[in-house]
């Protein structure tokens, strides 16, 4: 029977769990309009994972992991052109550029990075094809999904919190009034100094989170210090005065507004 | 003349004091979609809003005011972007007893002050309880800037819900004049 349905309704760590306590092999699906995802488990593990059109190959993930050089790298790149990524980590593990215990690990920590890109995910398309083996030339990882499903319950119930605190990306951001406040008393990480760089009620949060390039939950928990520091507030963006919905009144002749709102205060005040 | 109609939408947690609020001033006994809880957590009280509450003030022949209370509970959200819609103004009604209700009750306000740019207000409500925060304490906990009104408010008592509807719609003329000043300034 093929498992498939959406996020919205069937949770990624509900999946994983599912997985995991059932053993199931085979390759997990997950799509958006914009992005596809695979997983590939068996036994209830995981043995790969890829984000499409986001592959990184072995040589570029040892350099950034600094197991080679940039000279190694070129070198090796023309060495090893050709071959697929099964052939080339052999070929390393040969030449004692790597061990195996390092290749492994490395990719371990390159799908876990691409579960936890999921875990932020509510809405897209899943489904699950039993029995799908992992693609020809890749290297197939053993890794335990216990310890990502726990980061992933805890990493929800952050959103969520985050959530809770700042529901809309479309405010706007000022200083708070506080003139004994010195900024430069605090204890800032670089990520809240970028932020800090555009607070301005002109800006709202989702133009400051895309002018940095963090995701939705990056900008929400910066914004969210700032605020329990007391530096920050939420306001409307654009600054004052308001420009009030046109629909809020029956009428858009402004004396008409004005009298309708006085008609209110004058029946409420007769009650 | 076609009769014309307002909304003020009053919302706010669980238990907070919308139904009451509206029902004190309502001339029609208000339209309640009120169920029985089931849920061990929240039998604070017998029943609950799901839908909305609905009361309603008629001005004058050509003018009535409705009151929209909205679900409380988390679960029911998906009404809040529906009845804000056209508003005048929103009431964030808050339980003065119940400091674990303020986190949400900010939620909620940042909530409603997202959907449209109207004038709004907090409702410190239960001030009339011995375990009633103060709201100049209530104003801290809520993180609310000095220019948002917070009112304190017992919702059983008409006065109490008259005077906050009217300074709510203080705050409409007051909206009003500084965006017409503002246009005026960009003429």
């Amino acid at each position: 029977m093929t498992l498939k349905g959406n996020l919205k309704e069937f949770s990624f760590i509900q999946l994983l769990n599912l997985i995991n306590l059932a053993k199931k092999s085979g390759a997990l699906y997950i799509e958006r309009p914009d992005e596809t995802c695979r997983m590939i488990f068996r036994d209830g593990k995981l043995a790969f994972a890829e984000v499409e059109n986001e592959q990184i190959p072995l040589l570029t993930i040892l350099y950034e992991a600094g197991l080679i050089s940039s000279a190694q790298k070129e070198i090796l790149s023309v060495r090893t052109h050709g071959m697929n990524e099964k052939a080339t980590g052999i070929f390393l593990i040969s030449a004692n550029y790597v061990d195996q215990t390092q290749v492994s690990s490395l990719l371990m920590n390159r799908f876990a990075e691409v579960v936890r890109r999921i875990f932020t995910w509510e809405d897209g398309f899943f489904r699950f094809e039993a029995g799908e083996l992992i693609p020809d030339g890749r290297i197939p990882v053993h890794m335990d999904l216990e310890n990502l499903i726990v980061e992933g319950a805890r990493r929800l119930q952050e959103i969520e919190e985050l959530k809770s605190e700042i529901p809309s990306l479309n405010m706007a951001l000022k200083f708070t009034d506080r003139p004994d406040a010195e900024m430069r008393n605090f204890n800032l990480s670089v990520e809240e100094w970028r932020v800090i760089n555009y607070i301005d009620p002109k800006n709202t949060i989702q133009q400051i989170a895309a002018a940095v390039k963090m995701d939705e939950i990056e900008i929400r928990r910066v914004v969210y210090t700032l605020l329990q520091a007391g530096l920050i507030e939420i306001v409307r963006p654009g600054g004052m005065p308001l420009r009030l919905p046109e629909k809020m009144f029956p009428t858009q002749n402004p004396d008409e507004q004005k009298s309708l709102v006085n008609r209110l205060i004058h029946r409420i005040r007769s009650i | 003349m076609q009769t014309q109609t307002v909304k003020i939408v009053v919302t706010g947690p669980f238990n907070s004091g919308k139904t009451e609020f509206i029902r004190s001033v309502s001339e029609i006994d208000v339209v309640s979609t009120e169920k029985k809880i089931t849920a061990e957590a929240e039998k604070i009280k017998e029943s609950t809003t799901v839908a909305m509450d609905f009361g309603r003030i008629t001005v004058d022949d050509d003018l009535v005011l409705f009151l929209f209370g909205t679900p409380g509970q988390k679960r029911f959200d998906f009404m809040w972007e529906i009845l804000s819609e056209g508003m005048l103004g929103f009431i964030v009604m808050v339980d003065s007893t119940r400091p674990e209700t303020f986190k949400e009750a900010r939620s909620i306000l940042e909530t409603f002050r997202a959907y449209a740019p109207t004038p709004y207000l907090v409702a410190a409500n239960k001030q009339d309880s011995i375990d009633a925060w103060d709201v100049d304490d209530m104003r801290v906990a809520l993180r609310l800037d000095p220019s948002i009104k917070i009112l304190p408010c017992v919702a059983k008592k008409k006065s109490a819900v008259k005077t906050v509807l009217l300074e709510l719609l203080y705050g409409i003329l007051e909206e009003m004049d500084a965006a017409q000043s503002g246009s005026a300034e960009g003429a």
